[in-house]
């Protein structure tokens, strides 16, 4: 027993001893970055990277606006792993494609009205039309996902249907491919009012529209959630599915209607994603959806805000990351370097908090 | 209490290994031995593998000693020093293509792969004999997956030549199994200077003889682009970007070489990742040294993000945009995006070009390829592809005769031939090989990008050619 | 049981006052519900299929020689199973089933008829509008396929009566008797395994000079000549009489030993009769197996040794990661990483090509060096991450991967590693001077492999029933039980992803010296996600299991650098391989060649109920077919 004891520390030695270190190298890169600032020639600077560059303001203002926008389609992408995990208590890992898959929706039928001349004349009936269309498609992909490949496995070992999920992403991955062809499709050409920087921050109009979107759809989430009753009905299935069939509540019923809105959120994600970086090929959703579905784990799994939280969290360090804290520390080509800040980012949140960021603590039974 | 357990269960396991490894070793060291006495095909192999290397010396006195009159061979080329293919009567000759056509990577393969279908379609028989491409290979774009296709060819004895691989890092695994088969390999779109040489006679790390191509050699590419920003935009300050694939990363350098070569200042040079579409980041670190051209030789849809977001970076709004072949596609080009950009590659306007083979123009078979596969090809290579299997089936004819009604091909001959390439009317150019397998035309050109509805006037609309 | 009686037959009151004799019903006594529902899914299912491409892409490999060819295959094979299914009857527990009679036929031919109508809508499709824009097969090399490159109207009324044909035949199945459809299925499936095995089957035949033997059974182009096909068919025919004969023989004394050997409940006696009768055959099969697995690469071919020697790198990846997620329950989806330490480990240090490292050191002096340092990449891996849940656990290994795999590319690291540009020119394994492995020669790599596997299999094996391996399976059933008995979970998982990491470069590392390069895109997620499938495919947890996966999957399908048997299929690949997953999760989560252990842990429940259907005196008259409850009878 005593020898238990002793190895446990030893591992709990090591893993604050790689805190510790993690937290190090990131203070002594932000430091040699600020050293840097306010004289490139000061010796702590010089010491790190000789060569470093400096970023003016608007770069630096740039590269958090990106990185705001981009952690908040990280964030919209994690809601739906969120709703799902919260009733379900599984990660979706496909969740990413449904959102390639809206993504791919909006850009044939946007081109199809382009081709038609209506894309132009009326853009704002248009994109809605896109929108309502993507949302139906990423619905019926979701809900059909859930009832072939999850609903069988309800009651299994957790991991049995995280593995499935596995399988589906590479399946429908695979089914665009197949039937949409490997070419990248492209969204029509946007009106000036979103490619434009616009005067108030200058920051263009898609990227505010992201974040407007983005928040407002959190918003409605979590109005769904707290507010309704079917909301009331998920937290009760969240709880616990047998006695929510016990009183009286449809829990298929509840699951479907989870997965549906999960879809639908990805629908609203894909065609935001279009109008953000106009191109979709069918590998769109799997690094996004690997970021969202980790924004999701550092934000707290399960917790609306936290997916949020997290995906700003991940947008923002792989955006300034590899300028803020590589680059000063003598790394060539830290942009090269991006993914694995992003997945640093999330080891090193679990390691100091092991429930995420706005995760609940559970108790030692759960983690299987 | 566990780990003592486990220590013990661990030395009293190391004991039982050392019995189990000495068998085992012993076991395999016969059966070794054993398949050396398998005489066969180890023979069969050897016999390659020695004259492989003494290849390109025969090609210094192409067609030396023509045959006796009396010699069925007629005028077929070739000494027989790497064996002699019969294909009996009725039977097709064996050709193979091994391109990626899975994966990410598909977009580069299929092309180069359908490309070779409708070139065989188009030259019809030799001497009566059908072309046969069998099942089409996979090289994968990856080193593993090069090798284990070439290894189902190398096996195949009726195969004479294959036209692959898409990606460079198949060929260095794929071309030595090939050409030491007695095979030729000839590529439509490997670029690395590794796989032929540097055109100082310095034979590239992964040359093998019996290697050809019909693509250009990335130096070529990297020169062409460097003259082009140093002299004719006047600009002496660039940056490169990546994407971290072989490809891409290697004409990045080879531009970097040859700009600073030039005596111009290459202030910055990073990569991004696949997948990635956020590109503001590496943008940003390469705005920091205010460079006046930024080129990126990537892909779509990276290519599509770089070009969108480059403008929106402060510290290269004024910057000139130059990307190379692998965006020179149709989709690319109709964004309003790319509009104002230079974009290198090899000579695209193979509008009036005409095989000399087949017969077929450039538009004739572009046509063909639409019609049959419902989209246009997905990357620059399918000419090269075409090219390269009439250039192989060329080979086939000259290197073959038929005797008793069978076909007899001699695969020296065929190697003689290639080597002997040179004024050929392709597709995409005049094509010439060189001691060292280059046989593209190497005439790279710039392309000025200005109107995307324009598509196709943007990839003929050429400021620049080199050399 | 003909249609006339089935016919005659009265129709049973409602599903409440069902006799205790199996009641028969009129062939237009149908679900209809259900038969629309299945024929809107096989008719989805079939358009699906066609236009992924896969009849086009297909068409090329013969199957049959004139009459049958892969892409065919590929629209044929849905409307049997679908119609298998639909004439399916789900039956309660403790309920009575009906008699299966020609209403089963029936339900099968009307699903294929509706279903293959979808195929002649698309035929209709194809020749009158133009969607190619977004879907790229819709095409006229598809309509050609479709209309058998005769006309439309052809093309559009063949196709249901095909469905109806194969569909009525998979309804049949129920109908004719367990027996003839054994030997049907059977009769089948070694005609598709003779014509999928062809370069195999030609190879050996070279290599024992029995040429004439596959080139009577082969045609010019691949596919199975009809004569061949018909000798086959007979000879699968006679042996499954043959087999079932025995059976009967022996099958008097004991039933249910053959049918269902892992229920626990089967009884005493019979499991008594199975326990006397395994060693004579173990025996056997423990002195010839290995012999004929060092022989057999003698007499194969480069293309089979090549193939063979890929599925042993599969086999040790495998058998690594089952050590992580079969034996110790962690999902590691990063797993790809130890296979790139070891890679690179030996491609760094062997290579004169490498920009590191100049004196080059041997081979075996490199595979040490690799074991250490996968071991530490494991102990460094392993440490974070064994306190997290589950889901967590998978992504956090996921994004170990994906940096590993970012760094090796980097242009930062790539003074060691030389970025993307791989490390090439890598020489290959000298053994002891004797011998050389190289990838020319895909004979000595399998050896090379074959060895590596036979350590990696007597390693895990020893270990699944080590102190550390029961503490494995113990944290895998219940950690937190494990924990009360005093096991050190900790150490128990850290223990697991060593060695297996450890396992994993032993695959990389010959791969280096197979291949002579690599390149950071060999290391990508996907390799994770197939090593991942091979596991769970073959059977978690069994060594047996895991090796039959890998030979089945990689060996046939390919792996995601590798080519398998069967080319065709690369395209289609992932897609399968996703399919294949989720199939496995939903039908057989225990795998091919379960572990009897982890399929108790995955079906108690099923395996409790049929234990207690068998446990009723009723059950021991029911015949042996299987232990689904849709058979079951009171």
């Amino acid at each position: 027993m005593q020898k238990t004891t002793k190895q446990r520390t030893n591992v709990d030695w090591f893993l604050t001893v790689l805190r510790v270190a993690s937290l190090a190298v990131i203070a002594a890169g932000f430091a040699a970055f600020v050293a840097q600032l306010i004289d490139s020639d000061n010796p702590f600077a010089r010491w790190a990277n000789p060569d470093a560059i400096s970023l003016t303001g608007e770069q630096f203002r740039g590269l958090v606006v990106t990185g705001l926008a981009q952690g908040s389609m990280y964030g919209l992408i994690a809601l739906g792993y969120s709703m799902v995990y919260g009733v379900l208590g599984f990660i979706n890992f496909a969740h990413g494609e449904v959102f390639m898959v809206g993504a791919m929706t909006g850009a044939i039928t946007s081109n199809k009205l382009a081709e038609s001349g209506y894309w132009e004349s009326s853009f704002v009936v248009c994109l809605l039309l896109v929108v309502v269309l993507s949302m139906l498609v990423c619905t019926i992909t979701a809900v059909v996902m859930e009832r072939v490949a999850y609903r069988p496995l309800r009651g299994k070992p957790r991991l049995i249907p995280l593995i499935t999920s596995i399988g589906v992403s590479f399946f429908l991955q695979n089914c665009v491919l197949a039937l949409l062809g490997s070419t990248v499709k492209s969204y029509p050409d946007l009106p000036n009012w979103l490619t434009d920087k616009r005067t108030f921050l200058d920051v263009q109009g898609s990227k505010i529209l992201v974040v407007l979107v983005a928040a407002t759809a959190m918003v409605a989430l979590w109005y769904l959630v707290e507010k309704t009753k079917t909301g009331k009905a998920m937290r009760a299935v969240a709880e616990d599915a047998e006695i929510a069939s016990l009183m009286g509540i449809d829990v298929n019923r509840i699951i479907v209607k989870t997965f549906a809105v999960g879809g639908a959120m990805a629908g609203v994600a894909g065609i935001l994603w279009g109008l953000l970086f106009r191109s979709v090929i069918h590998t769109t959703g799997f690094l996004p959806g690997i970021k969202a579905f980790s924004s999701a784990v550092v934000g707290g799994i399960g917790n609306l805000g936290g997916s949020m939280a997290g995906g700003l969290t991940i947008g923002v360090a792989e955006s300034l990351g590899p300028l803020m804290i590589l680059e000063p520390l003598g790394v060539s080509g830290p942009s090269q370097l991006r993914d694995a800040v992003a997945f640093a980012v999330l080891i090193i949140v679990l390691l100091v908090r092991p429930s995420g960021l706005f995760g609940e603590q559970l108790p030692s039974d759960e983690r299987t | 209490m566990t780990r003592f357990h486990s220590s013990r269960t661990l030395a009293k396991r190391k004991g039982t290994f050392a019995w189990a490894i000495a068998v085992l070793a012993a076991l395999s060291l016969l059966a070794a031995s054993c398949g050396n006495d398998d005489d066969g095909p180890a023979v069969a192999d050897q016999a390659p593998l020695a004259t492989a290397t003494e290849a390109p010396m025969a090609t210094e006195a192409p067609a030396a000693d023509p045959a006796p009159a009396a010699d069925p061979r007629g005028d077929a080329v070739g000494d027989g020093s790497l064996g002699v293919v019969t294909v009996p009567a009725g039977e097709a000759i064996q050709i193979r293509s091994l391109n990626a056509i899975s994966g990410p990577v598909a977009f580069l393969g299929l092309p180069n792969q359908r490309a070779v279908e409708l070139a065989i379609a188009d030259y019809g028989d030799i001497s009566g004999f059908s072309v046969d491409m069998g099942t089409p290979l996979d090289g994968l774009c990856s080193s593993e997956g090069g090798q284990a296709a070439a290894q189902t060819i190398a096996a195949d004895e009726q195969v004479i030549g294959v036209i692959g691989t898409s990606c460079s890092g198949a060929a260095v695994a794929a071309a030595p199994l090939i050409t030491q088969a007695g095979m030729v390999i000839i590529s439509p779109s490997n670029t690395s200077p590794a796989l032929t040489s540097d055109f100082q006679g310095n034979p590239g790390e992964s040359y093998n003889a019996g290697y050809y191509r019909t693509a250009h050699n990335d130096l070529v590419q990297g020169a062409a682009m460097a003259n082009f920003v140093f002299s004719e935009l006047g600009i002496d300050n660039a940056a490169a970007l990546h994407d971290g694939d072989p490809y891409t990363q290697g004409l990045a350098s080879a531009f970097r070489n040859s700009f600073e070569e030039l005596g111009g200042t290459v202030s910055g040079f990073t990569g991004i990742n696949k997948g990635d579409t956020d590109m503001v980041p590496a943008l940003t670190e390469l705005a920091a040294g205010s460079p006046g051209a930024l080129f990126f030789p990537i892909f779509q849809p990276e290519g599509d993000f770089v070009a969108a977001q480059a403008p929106t970076v402060s510290g290269l709004e004024g910057t000139s945009l130059l990307a190379a072949d692998g965006l020179l596609v149709d989709d690319f080009l109709a964004l309003t995006d790319s509009v104002g950009m230079h974009f290198s590659g090899p000579d695209t306007r193979f509008g009036t070009n005409t095989n000399q083979s087949t017969g077929q123009s450039a538009d004739q078979i572009l046509a063909a390829y639409t019609q049959a596969h419902g989209e246009a090809p997905s990357a620059a290579f399918w000419g090269h592809a075409y090219d390269a299997a009439t250039l192989l089936l060329d080979a086939v004819a000259a290197a073959s005769w038929v005797e008793d009604g069978d076909l007899h091909i001699d695969r020296a001959g065929v190697r003689q031939h290639l080597n002997s390439v040179s004024g050929y009317n392709g597709i995409t150019g005049t094509l010439s090989c060189d001691d060292f397998g280059d046989c593209a035309s190497q005439k790279i050109t710039v392309v000025y990008h200005q109107d995307s509805e324009a598509v196709e006037a943007g990839k003929e609309n050429v400021v620049y050619s080199y050399p | 049981m003909n249609m006339i009686e089935a016919l005659t037959a009265a129709r049973p009151g409602s599903g409440k006052t069902r006799a205790a004799a199996p009641a028969r019903r009129r062939l237009l006594d149908q679900d209809w519900r259900r038969l629309a529902c299945a024929g809107a899914v096989l008719a989805v299912g079939q358009v699906f299929i066609a236009l992924t491409g896969m009849p086009v892409t297909f068409d090329r490999r013969l199957l049959i020689d004139p009459i049958l060819s892969l892409g065919y295959l590929a629209l044929l094979w849905l409307p049997p199973v679908v119609g298998n299914w639909v004439g399916r009857e789900q039956v309660l527990e403790g309920m009575a089933a009906y008699a299966k009679g020609g209403r089963d036929v029936v339900a099968g031919a009307m699903a294929g008829l509706l279903g293959n109508l979808g195929l002649t809508l698309l035929v209709l499709g194809i020749t009158h509008f133009d969607v190619r824009d977004p879907l790229v097969h819709w095409s006229p090399q598809l309509l050609g396929i479709l209309e058998f490159d005769q006309s439309v109207w052809l093309g559009a009324l063949v196709w249901p009566a095909i469905g109806a044909a194969t569909g009525a035949l998979g309804g049949a199945m129920h109908w004719m008797g367990d027996k003839t459809a054994r030997t049907m299925v059977l009769a089948l499936s070694t005609v598709f395994a003779a014509a999928v095995l062809e370069s195999v089957i030609v190879d050996l035949s070279q290599g024992f000079h029995i040429e004439a033997v596959s080139d009577w059974l082969y045609g010019p182009q691949r596919g199975l000549t009809l004569a061949a096909t018909a000798v086959i068919v007979a000879v699968a025919v006679a042996a499954s009489a043959g087999f079932s004969w025995a059976r009967a023989a022996s099958g008097r004394t004991a039933p249910q030993a053959s049918a269902q050997p892992d229920a626990a409940g089967a009884g005493s006696l019979p499991a008594q009769t199975a326990w006397r009768r395994i060693p004579a055959r173990k025996l056997l099969g423990w002195a010839f197996a290995p012999a004929a697995i060092i022989v057999l690469p003698l007499f194969l071919g480069r293309l089979t040794n090549e193939l063979l020697a890929n599925v042993g790198l599969f086999i040790l990846l495998a058998l690594g990661l089952n050590i992580i997620v079969g034996l110790a329950g962690i999902l590691d989806l990063g797993y790809v990483a130890f296979f790139a330490v070891g890679g690179y480990s030996v491609a760094v240090l062997t290579s004169p090509g490498s920009p590191r490292f100049d004196p080059e050191i041997p081979w075996f002096g490199a595979l040490f060096a690799a074991m250490l340092l996968a071991g530490l990449a494991g102990l460094l891996i392993g440490a974070p991450v064994i306190r997290m849940r589950g889901d967590y656990l998978a992504v956090v290994t996921l994004g170990f991967g994906e940096i590993i795999r970012i760094l090796l590319l980097s242009d930062w690291l790539s003074g060691t590693f030389n970025g993307a540009q791989g490390i090439t020119n890598i020489p290959g394994v000298e053994v002891f001077g004797l011998a050389t492995v190289r990838g020319f020669e895909p004979r000595s790599v399998l050896y090379l492999v074959l060895f590596f596997c036979a350590i990696a299999i007597y390693v895990s094996w020893r270990l699944e029933n080590s102190r550390i391996g029961r503490a494995w399976m113990a944290v895998r059933e219940d950690e937190s039980v494990a924990e009360a008995m005093g096991v050190d979970t900790v150490s128990a998982k850290i223990m697991a992803f060593v060695t297996g990491a450890v396992l994993g470069s032993f695959s990389g590392a010959i791969l280096s010296a197979k291949v002579g390069s690599v390149f950071p895109h060999s290391f990508a997620i996907i390799v994770s996600i197939v090593i991942l499938v091979v596991v769970i495919f073959g059977g978690m947890g069994n060594i047996a299991g895991v090796v039959a996966g890998a030979v089945v999957l990689i060996g046939v399908l390919g792996g995601p650098n590798q080519p398998g048997l069967l080319q065709e299929f690369a395209e289609y690949k992932i897609l399968i391989y996703g399919a294949l997953l989720v199939w496995m999760m939903l039908q057989r989560p225990e795998g091919l060649i379960p572990s009897a252990r982890r399929a108790r842990e995955l079906q108690a429940n099923d395996v409790n109920q049929d234990a207690w259907l068998r446990a009723q005196p009723a059950g021991r008259a029911t015949d042996d077919a299987g232990g689904t409850s849709d058979r079951g009878r009171p």
